[in-house]
């Protein structure tokens, strides 16, 4: 039985703004229509909390019993309160949008991602609480004491679900975040029988929710409700950062299915439709990232990936003779060039390169030459991190390649300029069997007649631990700074 | 609704989901992730009834509190999530052609 019906119109509504959701996502093919799609999202999440506020009013009753319905009326101070959540909600949020460095969009995801997460528990154990007000129990009126709410065992499965990948996503996403953020080492932490751990974990999760269909009693949801959390604190602790892009995507996925297990639970078209669009967009985003390593989701999941060095390239490469240039040789070299391929990675975020390197590839454009940027899909934090940050240094979308749009041009490039990337561009993905990141696509650099390498010092490695045969060959310069120092010169260089 | 129906609407939008998402370009899966991320806070729907809900029962008054709670979380999302992906598309900018003609030496 259902005793909170929706209104026709309500249903039709919420389905409404989940259509809007899906322009919104559709929008985003292209960057010209984009900007249309994040209004069709505006517009949909509006339609939703205001059906949601006009067919949920705050009610309360001076009468007790509360049996007359004209006894009904409204709660300002509830409506009050709400709007005052909205608003503290609101602040925060635009403030945030506003100040935060583009540069430190991957922690802002995770913390994004987190308050879904920590909003689908709280939903959630609201619900546990109090389940009348959300349709999913009948009353049960004792002869004696007082009644009580019994809710429905669907309910109950869809409740328990929602809680449990709600708690994942916020634990997991808290530990993305401090580890985004420089809180919290990059390096993978190991824990002795941790798949034996997590599997224990996930399976007593799941017997758990079962067994809450025969029987409601609160200690079965707080124990799923605090296991939950934990297994999400362990599957991310192992996880080192070069495998942050795929676990962001990862947590992005299940803040998706938290909110359509909630959506089934309120038995709410909007919710069920993003919670799907969430889930799939999340779940794409991690495959993408993971085939652009070459890597499995499992052995991502797994982790451990970056943190020995030993695997691989033997150490005693690094005592191999290798050229180093300056910034003078570097921008003789490409102003006497044809074209110029830039290869950022996250060595650029770090230094905050993107907006001096604009103006270097400008200075290369006044002289004639062809500037073209080539961007690994895993290059960075974040899915499409690089895009982000060389749009906002105004580079113009239409130079930006991806990966097999490019990799046939370095050929016949005269310079590969690489800044802040190292692993992506690793020649040995394709030729040494032993290496960690054999068979991950990578870069063609090699192939370009010299290839300009900008790297801190000579002793560090990229995070897969291995260490890079393009810094030994031949056509390859090794410009040793920092990043955005060394394209300062660079310009100076060029004027 | 039946689960069945509720089932169906789910099937048929992970499907949905699965196109468009491919769909996206690559240069924008960080706005992808932002926007995805300020959608998904439509589980503000739940906070809202159950902050608005006078329920019976001991637990009402805490699950309200907890309704509120989520509905800040939720609206942070919503705002932050919705303004900085606003932010992030406008600077997507194509590239001027009349003032650089092509020139190659």
């Amino acid at each position: 039985m259902h005793e909170l019906t929706v209104s026709p119109w309500a249903s039709l509504a919420y389905l409404v703004a989940g259509v809007c959701f899906i322009l919104a996502l559709r929008g985003l093919s292209s960057p010209a229509s984009s900007q249309r799609g994040n209004r069709f999202g505006i517009i949909g999440m509006t339609i939703a909390v205001v059906t949601t506020l006009v067919t949920h009013v705050p009610l309360r009753s001076e009468a007790w019993p509360p049996g007359n319905p004209h006894d009904w009326m409204i709660d300002w101070t509830t409506v009050v309160e709400i709007l005052a959540a909205i608003g503290v909600g609101a602040a925060i949020g635009l403030v945030t949008a506003r100040r935060i460095a583009m540069t430190a969009m991957p922690q802002l995801v995770a913390a994004f991602h987190s308050l879904v997460g920590l909003a689908a528990v709280l939903v959630g154990v609201a619900a546990y609480l109090n389940p009348q007000a959300f349709g999913i129990s009948d009353l049960v009126i004792p002869l004696i004491g007082q009644p009580f709410a019994v809710i429905h065992p669907v309910s109950r499965i869809e409740l328990g679900l929602g809680v449990a990948i709600g708690a994942i996503t916020f634990s997991g996403s808290v530990i993305a975040f401090l580890k985004l953020n420089g809180n919290m080492g990059g390096k993978p932490i190991m824990l002795p029988g941790r798949h034996v751990i997590n599997l224990a974990l996930l399976a007593a999760i799941l017997g758990l929710i079962a067994y809450f269909v025969t029987d409601q009693s609160a200690w079965i949801f707080w124990t799923v409700v605090i296991l939950s959390f934990v297994i999400g604190f362990l599957l991310i602790i192992p996880i080192g950062g070069a495998d942050m892009p795929v676990v962001v995507s990862m947590l992005n996925s299940y803040s998706g299915w938290a909110a359509a297990a909630m959506g089934f639970t309120l038995h709410n078209s909007a919710m069920i439709i993003t919670g799907a669009l969430v889930g799939s967009s999340g779940a794409i985003l991690s495959y993408i990232m993971c085939r652009a390593m070459n890597r499995s989701f499992i052995s991502v999941i797994a982790g451990g990936f970056g943190q020995s060095s030993d695997a691989g390239g033997p150490a005693a490469v690094s005592d191999r003779p290798w050229k180093r240039g300056s910034a003078e040789d570097a921008a003789f070299l490409m102003s006497q060039a044809e074209q110029v391929i830039i290869v950022p990675g996250y060595g650029m975020a770090v230094a905050q390169a993107q907006h001096v390197l604009r103006e270097m590839g400008d200075k290369l454009k006044a002289e004639g030459v062809r500037v073209k940027y080539a961007i690994h899909p895993v290059a960075g934090r974040m899915p499409g991190h690089m895009n982000v940050l060389l749009a906002e240094a105004n580079v113009p979308y239409d130079d930006v390649f991806e990966l097999e749009d490019i990799n046939s041009e370095f050929a016949q490039t005269d310079v590969a300029f690489v800044i802040g990337a190292n692993d992506v561009t690793n020649p040995a993905a394709k030729t040494d069997k032993t290496s960690p990141i054999y068979g991950m696509p990578v870069l063609d650099v090699k192939k370009a007649k010299t290839v300009l390498f900008i790297k801190r010092s000579m002793g560090g490695v990229g995070y897969a631990g291995v260490d890079n045969e393009l810094f030994y060959r031949d056509n390859t310069m090794m410009l040793l700074a920092d990043a955005k120092k060394m394209v300062e010169d660079i310009v100076k260089a060029l004027d | 609704m039946d689960f069945i129906a509720i089932l169906s609407i789910f099937v048929l939008a992970c499907f949905v989901g699965y196109f468009v998402v491919w769909a996206v370009t690559p240069a924008l899966h960080t706005p992808l992730m932002a926007v995805t991320n300020a959608i998904s806070s439509v589980i503000i729907v739940g906070a809202l009834i159950a902050a608005a809900a006078a329920g019976i029962g001991a637990g009402s008054g805490v699950a309200k509190a907890l309704g509120l709670l989520a509905v800040v979380l939720a609206s942070i999302n919503i705002f932050g999530g919705f303004a900085v992906t606003a932010r992030m598309l406008a600077m997507y900018k194509k590239k001027e052609r009349p003032v650089a003609p092509a020139a190659s030496k």
